[in-house]
């Protein structure tokens, strides 16, 4: 009597027990994609694999866009997800050398990754092995105001010769032809890679952001004396703007070209322009021949080595690796899918973004801060600015930036 | 009553001991904050400064490395000059506090409020102060901007340039700090005699006269603090400048705080034996300052008993 109370009292646990134990499998995601656009999107994404695994709950923590960048290094250590997002290239290297992601490389090869996300599979890859999965990017270039340039009577310039020829036409109008908001310092660094990937291509400039290449280099001093020649009609306050604020100058026709970001297109638009006023052009060539090479910041989804579901995380990234989703994602996010089977949406900017990445022969580099190691970047940065400020300081920056390469490749 | 009359029977040796012991219990608690919190890492910082570590890999023993790349850094130098310029400037926050301070004392109709007036700015947050300012300077729309432009004719984003950074950034840290020196003053004249002030006037002594020698000799106490808050004040400024600046342009408007929590702290940042060691050269400079405070206040306790 007394044992078989027990057994059906094990029987019952265990009939409680399994079910239970099916359905707690938890995927826990921390993601800094708190503004409204990034949680839409990947609220429909989790949507979408609880629906497609009915067996896994997936726990979102949403951070601060900002926050999210000194976060990560805290529960990554302590108290780790089972999935992290994060930026492709360099700015991974730090934690991928501590050990502190997951090698997926298993991923991409059953997934037949290095096919469909091929475009990223360079910048996703250090020491040949894959680190996680790129899901969205979007392309820098030039943004211009249409009605500016008619009232100029200037034509879309194909070449940076002819850029900088307008440049004088824009001043003589009294209109800023090269704005920007250089306060935060990234956006000079936009800039400054366009400059470098037309000048010196694609290997060059991944060679230098690297550190293998000396910043007194000559290749590198002819890229500022190219940038030296629009300086003079570059908004003059730049220092002291935001990049919104120089949004704002593009907005109301007191300046030419904006070299930003397509996430700038939301912003030109709440200011009132439409696909009628603003328009969008490549950066254009200068050294003529060199592969075109484009710039194309990467988010990523990487499992953080101490992950307690790896099974269920590697189905996540092979789930958002797939065309469908990542269609799906990049339309409420308004960027460009990394899947080659993915299509875009008819927004004429994502269309003409999608054009110019898709054939882009001579490679697609990060971002400048991405690229390069974080302590280059900064002092990089700083030095951009410094130079757009003080041209004839050039040699002196250039010093510095080498002073800096060198200590860190040491 | 069993424990009363134990009590009584205390020896006087034990009741002596009890009483030396009371002190240090009553010590105890705030001792061991601080050391927890001030001691302990003041050592920690000086051993992680002798390490290259970005907060997740192992350390890096580079002994002195980090100290000899510092004295070879333009932008430590650079911030250090700021500090300097940061002391030297702060320090009319105490003279000016001591201006209003004397403007207010006295006795009309609605005397609080126009103190309240006053006292404002060191209430509200120094987010608050570098918001204020950083509108007043900002190019375009800046209230300041404008009437420069309206006055000269040129136009100058005093925030973006290298020269004039500091300066436009130390003004808005000026204000808060004449306030805290005024209420110090205020509160310092209310304990000035008026007997004194009576029998110098007897005397004859009136204006600078009466200031320098008969009411500055009372007020010491509260120019001492005044003092002692300003220069503390001026050498933690970070605040205003990671709201106004975040150091820039390019680096020109740092200062040893801020230069610290970027290289071991900020985005690109994360060498935490690099800012270790600023921290522990900016803690060496105010050791200076720490030390002649308290053998002021060692002297002065001596002095008095």
């Amino acid at each position: 009597m007394k044992f078989s109370k027990s057994a059906l009292l094990g029987v019952l646990m265990l009939g409680v027990a399994m079910p239970a134990m099916a359905q707690q499998r938890t995927l826990t995601i921390n993601s800094d994609a708190s503004d409204p656009a990034p949680k839409a999107a990947i609220d429909a994404l989790i949507a979408d694999f609880e629906a497609a695994n009915p067996d896994v709950n997936v726990v979102l923590n949403l951070f601060d866009h900002e926050g999210y960048k000194t976060a990560i290094r805290n529960f990554l250590t302590a108290d780790s997800p089972d999935i992290a997002n994060w930026y492709a290239g360099n700015r991974m290297a730090p934690f991928v050398n501590s050990g502190q992601f997951m090698d997926v490389s298993d991923v991409w090869a059953e997934n037949g990754l290095n096919e469909s996300l091929g475009s990223a599979a360079s910048s996703m890859t250090i020491d040949g092995k894959q680190w996680g999965v790129p899901y969205t990017y979007y392309q820098w270039g030039i943004y211009y105001n249409k009605d500016v340039y008619r009232a100029a009577g200037v034509e879309v310039p194909k070449t940076w010769d002819e850029f900088v020829a307008n440049c004088q036409q824009f001043q003589a109008a009294g209109i800023d032809c090269l704005t920007t908001g250089s306060k935060a310092l990234w956006p000079t660094a936009g800039i400054f890679d366009y400059l470098d990937l037309r000048t010196n291509g694609y290997e060059f400039h991944q060679q230098l952001t690297s550190g293998d290449i000396p910043w007194t280099d000559d290749r590198v001093k002819a890229v500022f004396a190219e940038w030296a020649k629009v300086l003079p009609y570059t908004t003059a306050n730049h220092a002291a703007l935001d990049w919104q604020d120089a949004a704002a100058l593009l907005v109301q026709g007191k300046a030419a070209n904006y070299v930003i970001g397509n996430f700038a297109v939301a912003t030109f638009k709440d200011g009132g322009m439409t696909d009628d006023t603003l328009g969008f052009m490549p950066f254009p060539e200068i050294t003529p021949g060199l592969p075109r090479a484009e710039e194309a910041p990467t988010d990523t989804m990487h499992i953080p080595a101490g992950a307690k579901n790896v099974a269920d995380a590697k189905a996540f990234l092979a789930f958002i690796a797939s065309a469908e989703e990542q269609t799906k994602m990049n339309e409420t996010l308004g960027q460009l899918p990394i899947n080659k089977d993915s299509t875009v949406g008819d927004d004429p900017f994502l269309q003409a973004g999608f054009d110019l990445l898709s054939t882009a022969d001579g490679g697609i580099a990060q971002f400048f801060d991405r690229d390069a190691s974080p302590e280059m970047a900064k002092v990089g940065m700083e030095g951009f600015q410094e130079f757009m400020v003080k041209p004839d300081r050039v040699d002196a920056i250039l010093e510095r930036l080498e002073k800096t390469r060198a200590r860190s490749a040491r | 009553m069993v424990p009363s009359t134990a009590k009584h029977t205390l020896t006087p040796r034990k009741r002596r001991s009890r009483q030396s012991l009371a002190p240090w219990l009553f010590l105890a608690p705030g001792f061991a904050m601080f050391l927890v919190y001030v001691i302990i890492p003041v050592f920690q910082s000086m051993w992680v400064s002798f390490f290259e570590w970005d907060g997740l890999s192992p350390k890096i023993w580079i002994g002195l490395g980090n100290y000899v790349e510092l004295f070879d850094d333009e932008a430590f130098y650079t911030s250090l000059k700021n500090n300097v310029i940061w002391l030297a400037l702060y320090m009319l926050a105490v003279p000016a506090g001591l201006m209003i301070a004397l403007f207010l004392n006295q006795t009309v109709r609605g005397i609080r409020i126009y103190k309240s007036l006053f006292f404002f700015p060191f209430v509200i947050s120094q987010v608050v102060v570098g918001l204020i300012f950083s509108w007043f300077y900002a190019p375009d729309f800046g209230l300041f901007y404008k009437l420069i432009e309206w006055i000269t004719g040129s136009q100058v984003a005093i925030l973006a340039d290298e020269n004039l950074v500091t300066y436009g950034i130390i003004i808005a840290g000026l204000w808060p700090q004449i306030a805290y020196c005024m209420i110090l003053y205020l509160t310092g004249l209310n304990a000035v005699a008026p007997d004194q002030i009576e029998a110098a006037r007897l005397d004859g002594a009136k204006g600078m006269k009466m200031l320098w020698y008969v009411v500055l000799p009372q007020l010491r106490p509260a120019t001492f603090i005044a003092l002692v808050v300003t220069v503390i004040g001026a050498l933690r400024s970070f605040d205003l400048v990671s709201i106004m600046t975040s150091g820039g342009p390019y680096g020109s408007s740092r200062v040893l705080s801020y230069y610290m929590y970027e290289q071991a702290l900020s985005e690109y940042g994360y060498r935490m034996g690099y800012g270790a060691a600023i921290a522990v050269v900016l803690f060496a400079i105010m050791m200076i300052f720490i030390s002649g405070f308290i053998w002021k206040m060692w002297r002065d306790e001596k002095g008095a008993r």
